[in-house]
C-alpha cells in the first residue's frame, strides 16, 4: 500500500450514541472495509443543532466550537445522519461571521465533512463488501439530506448492490415525515398528521422494512409504526449494508 | 373564522382543524390538483431551473433599485391619465380607496381577487362606511357568502366542498328555483355567474389587484383564470388598482419572465386563462376601459424589510406553491394560521406586517423540511428567514420559558463532555431496562408531546461511547 489510509472522524451523532450504538458500528465498519483508518473523538456530544434551530445562536455556536476543535485535524468528517452533516456543512460557516479565524476553520471543517452514504458513493467511489439481505425495503428520503445535502441517488444505488433486497419506492419518499427536532414535541398533534400520512404511504408499499439515514426520522416512524402495531421493521441503512441487520430493529427487541 | 388575526392561538387553531373531516378531505385535493398539476408543467419544461434564476435576479435587481422603479412607474402611470397614491400603511390604503369611491359617487363596487385587499381589510372597511364590494372571483366569492377569510392565497375557498357551496347559494339567493341542480362544480359556476353578472353591471367602482407592475410603461397586470378581474375593471367608471409596492417590475420583458414561472408554480397551467394589462384610463377611440384610473401602492412594513435578512421575501409573486408542498400547511388548513397569508411564506411574511409578538408561533410551527425552498420559483430561502424570525424571537426573550430552560440545560450538559458521557450512559441503561422487553415506551415523563401519539424506541442499552471504549477503541 502506497498511499496511506485515508484518517476519518466518524461524529456518531447525539441520537445514535443514546438509542443505537449500532449504527455507529456499522458506519465504522462499512468505512473501516472501505480501507479508512476511523477515530471516535471520545468527547464528542451534540452539533448543536436543536439551539440553532430554536433560535439559540450562541448556544449553537458553543457546540460548533467543541466539533470543530475536536474533528478539525482528520482528513474527512463523517456523519451517519443527513441532517447532522447540513449543520456543520451548511450552517456551521453562518455561525461565526464577523470572526474571520473561526469561520475559516468552520469552513474548512464544512468542506471535509460528509453524510455516510455520500461519502461512500462519491468521495470513496466503492462499493460495500457484497452482502446479502433478504427482503423488501422501502426508503425514506430525510429532509435535511435530500434537500441540503442533494443525497437521493446514493443510498439507492448502495441498496441496489444488496443481494435479495429489493427496493419498492413510497408514493412520495420526500415528503417530510413530521420530526422537525423539536418540532415533534412542540406542536406534536400536527407531528402526527404528519407522520400518520408517511406511515399510510409506507404500508402502501407493502415493504416488510423501512430504511433512512437519520435517526431522527426512523425514531418517529417507528414510533409511529409501533403504535399502530404495523410489523414493518425500521433500520438506518447503515445496519443494512454493513451486514449488522440481524438484531433487533428500532423499538423492537429480539423476538 | 372570519375578524381579526388569531396567530397567538395557533395550537387551539391548529386542534380544531385536525377534528375537521370535511376540513381534511378538502385540503387533501391539493395534491392531486395543485401539486400534481405543478411536477407536470415543470417537468415538460427544461429551462425552469434556469427560469428560476433569471426571476429571482430580476426582483432582487429591482428590490436594489425599488425607490428609482417606483417614481419611473408613477410617472408613466401619470403619463398615460392615470393617478398614483402612496399608501405607508393598511388604514391610509383604505382611506383613499374609501375617497376615491366617494368621490365617484359610489354604492357598489366589484372587486377582482387581491389578497393586498384582505391585507388592508378592505372590505369591512367599506361596508362600515355604506359601500357595498362585491367579490367576484367565484372562490372569493363563496368565502364572502360564508362571512370567512381566504384559507389559501390562490385558491381562497379550498377548504369548502362543494355541497358547502351549494347550501350557501340557497340560503343567500332567495330567488333560487329549489328545484335547480346545484350537484355539479360547474352548476354551482354557472349559479354564480347569473348572480355576479348583473353586480357587475351594476358597479360604480371596479378594484383589482395587481400581479405586475411595470415601470417601462406604467402598466399593472392581472392573471385570472375566470376573466371576472377583466369585468371589474373595464365596466365600471372608475378603476382602482390596490398593489404593495415589491410588485413592480423594470419591463415588460421581464413580466414575460416571471410570469413563464408563475402559472406553472400556482396551479401547473403554462398561464392562467386571462391576463390583462391596464395602462392609464379609457383613451379616445378606445372601445371600452374606466375613465378614471388609480394606483394605489401599498409598504405596509415592506420598505422596513429592504436591507434586512427579510429582504428576500420581497421577492414572492404569491404563487403559493410552498403552501401547497407545506407538510404543516397540508395537515390543517389555512385559517389555523390565524393571519392573513398562510404557510411558509405568511409565516415569514406575517410577523413583518404584524409584530412578531403576535405570530411567533408561526414561524416555530415549521418542520423546517425545506420543500418550500425548493419549490419556490423565486428561490426565496424560506426555512432560512423561519429561522431568522426563531433567532428573534430568542433575543427579544419571547421563546417560552420552558423551551429557554431546556435549551439551557442542553447547552450545559453538552458542553462538558465528561458529565455528558455519564448522564446519558445512566438515562440509556435505565430506559431500556424501564422497557425491557417491549423494545418501546409508550409513556414517558416529560415526553407526553412524543408519546401521546407514538411509541418511543428504547435505546440499545450501553451509548455508542461506553460500548466503543469497552473495544479499546479510539
Amino acid at each position: 500500500m502506497t498511499t496511506p489510509k485515508p484518517r476519518i472522524g466518524l461524529f456518531v451523532t447525539c441520537l445514535v450514541d443514546f438509542f443505537r450504538p449500532t449504527v455507529g458500528f456499522s458506519a465504522v465498519k462499512l468505512l473501516e472495509d472501505a480501507g479508512c483508518e476511523v477515530s471516535v473523538p471520545a468527547a464528542q456530544t451534540c452539533c448543536g443543532q436543536p439551539a440553532y434551530n430554536s433560535g439559540d445562536r450562541a448556544g449553537a455556536r458553543a457546540l460548533a466550537e467543541q466539533v470543530i476543535a475536536l474533528f478539525e485535524t482528520f482528513d474527512h468528517v463523517v456523519v451517519p445522519s443527513g441532517s447532522c452533516t447540513g449543520m456543520i456543512k451548511m450552517h456551521y460557516p453562518d455561525l461565526f461571521s464577523g470572526e474571520p479565524d473561526w469561520r475559516l476553520r468552520a469552513e474548512r471543517l464544512a468542506a471535509k465533512t460528509h453524510e455516510l452514504t455520500s461519502f461512500l458513493v462519491d468521495v470513496l467511489g466503492v462499493a460495500p463488501l457484497p452482502i446479502n439481505w433478504e427482503g423488501t425495503a422501502t426508503y425514506h428520503d430525510s429532509c435535511s439530506g435530500l434537500r441540503e445535502l442533494g443525497i437521493k441517488a446514493q443510498p439507492r444505488q448502495l441498496l441496489s448492490a444488496v443481494e435479495g433486497l429489493a427496493v419498492r419506492e413510497m408514493r412520495d419518499p420526500e415528503a417530510c415525515c413530521g420530526f422537525g427536532g423539536t418540532f415533534c414535541v412542540k406542536y406534536d398533534e400536527i407531528s402526527n398528521a404528519i407522520v400518520d400520512r408517511k406511515a399510510a404511504d409506507i404500508r402502501a408499499t407493502g415493504a416488510d422494512v423501512l430504511l433512512s439515514g437519520d435517526l431522527g426520522c426512523l425514531l418517529n416512524i417507528a414510533g409511529k409504526l409501533k403504535r399502530e402495531g404495523s410489523r414493518v421493521e425500521v433500520r438506518h441503512i447503515a445496519e443494512v449494508l454493513a451486514g449488522m441487520a440481524s438484531g433487533p430493529a428500532i423499538g423492537e427487541t429480539r423476538k | 373564522m372570519s375578524g381579526g388575526l388569531s396567530s397567538v392561538s395557533f395550537p387551539k387553531n391548529a386542534h380544531a382543524a385536525l377534528a375537521n373531516p370535511p376540513l381534511l378531505k378538502a385540503i387533501a385535493h391539493i395534491e392531486e390538483t395543485l401539486v400534481s398539476g405543478r411536477r407536470r408543467a415543470i417537468d415538460a419544461l427544461p429551462e425552469f431551473e434556469a427560469l428560476r434564476d433569471a426571476g429571482r435576479d430580476i426582483k432582487a435587481h429591482t428590490l436594489k433599485h425599488l425607490d428609482l422603479y417606483l417614481e419611473a412607474f408613477e410617472k408613466k402611470v401619470l403619463e398615460a391619465g392615470g393617478f398614483v397614491h402612496w399608501a405607508a400603511d393598511a388604514a391610509e390604503a383604505s382611506r383613499i380607496v374609501l375617497d376615491i369611491c366617494q368621490a365617484a359617487g359610489a354604492r357598489q363596487v366589484t372587486k377582482g381577487k387581491s389578497m393586498i385587499t384582505e391585507e388592508v381589510g378592505l372590505n369591512a372597511f367599506l361596508e362600515a362606511n355604506g359601500i357595498t364590494p362585491v367579490e367576484t372571483d367565484l372562490g372569493e366569492y363563496i368565502i364572502q357568502l360564508r362571512a370567512e377569510t381566504p384559507s389559501h392565497i390562490i385558491a381562497p375557498a379550498v377548504h369548502v366542498n362543494k355541497e358547502q357551496v351549494a347550501a350557501d347559494f340557497r340560503r343567500v339567493h332567495t330567488n333560487l328555483d329549489p328545484r335547480r341542480n346545484l350537484d355539479e362544480p360547474t352548476s354551482l359556476l354557472s349559479e354564480a355567474r347569473g348572480v355576479l353578472r348583473e353586480r357587475f353591471l351594476a358597479a360604480d367602482v371596479g378594484i383589482t389587484g395587481a400581479n405586475f407592475l411595470i415601470a417601462e410603461t406604467g402598466s399593472t397586470v392581472i392573471v385570472t383564470n375566470e376573466g371576472n378581474g377583466d369585468l371589474t375593471q373595464i365596466l365600471p367608471k372608475t378603476h382602482i388598482v390596490l398593489a404593495s409596492i415589491e410588485k413592480v417590475v423594470p419591463t415588460l420583458e421581464d413580466v414575460a419572465t416571471i410570469m413563464r414561472l408563475l402559472a406553472r408554480s400556482a396551479t401547473g397551467q403554462e398561464m392562467s386563462v386571462y391576463t390583462t394589462f391596464s395602462t392609464g384610463p379609457r383613451r379616445a377611440g378606445d372601445p371600452d376601459g374606466p375613465e378614471a384610473f388609480h394606483v394605489v401602492l401599498l409598504d405596509n412594513g415592506r420598505s422596513a424589510m429592504l436591507g434586512t435578512e427579510f429582504e428576500d421575501m420581497l421577492r414572492c409573486i404569491r404563487c403559493g406553491a410552498c403552501i401547497n408542498h407545506c407538510p404543516v400547511y397540508r395537515s390543517i388548513g389555512g385559517h389555523a394560521y390565524g393571519s392573513v397569508y398562510p404557510g411558509p411564506m405568511g409565516s415569514v411574511l406575517t410577523p413583518s406586517l404584524h409584530g412578531l409578538e403576535k405570530s411567533a408561533h408561526l414561524a416555530n410551527a415549521s418542520t423546517l423540511c425545506g420543500r418550500c425552498e425548493s419549490v419556490c420559483p423565486m428561490r426565496i430561502p424560506l426555512p432560512k428567514m423561519l429561522r431568522h424570525w426563531r433567532e428573534k424571537e430568542f433575543e427579544r426573550h419571547l421563546t417560552p420559558k420552558k423551551a429557554r430552560y431546556g435549551l439551557a440545560a442542553w447547552r450545559f450538559l453538552a458542553t462538558r463532555p465528561r458529565l455528558y458521557g455519564m448522564v446519558t450512559r445512566f438515562a440509556a441503561w435505565g430506559f431500556a431496562r424501564f422497557a425491557g422487553k417491549k423494545g418501546a415506551l409508550s409513556q414517558v415523563p416529560l415526553a407526553g408531546g412524543w408519546t401521546r401519539w407514538r411509541d418511543l424506541p428504547a435505546p440499545e442499552g450501553g451509548t455508542f461511547r461506553t460500548e466503543w471504549a469497552k473495544r479499546g477503541r479510539k
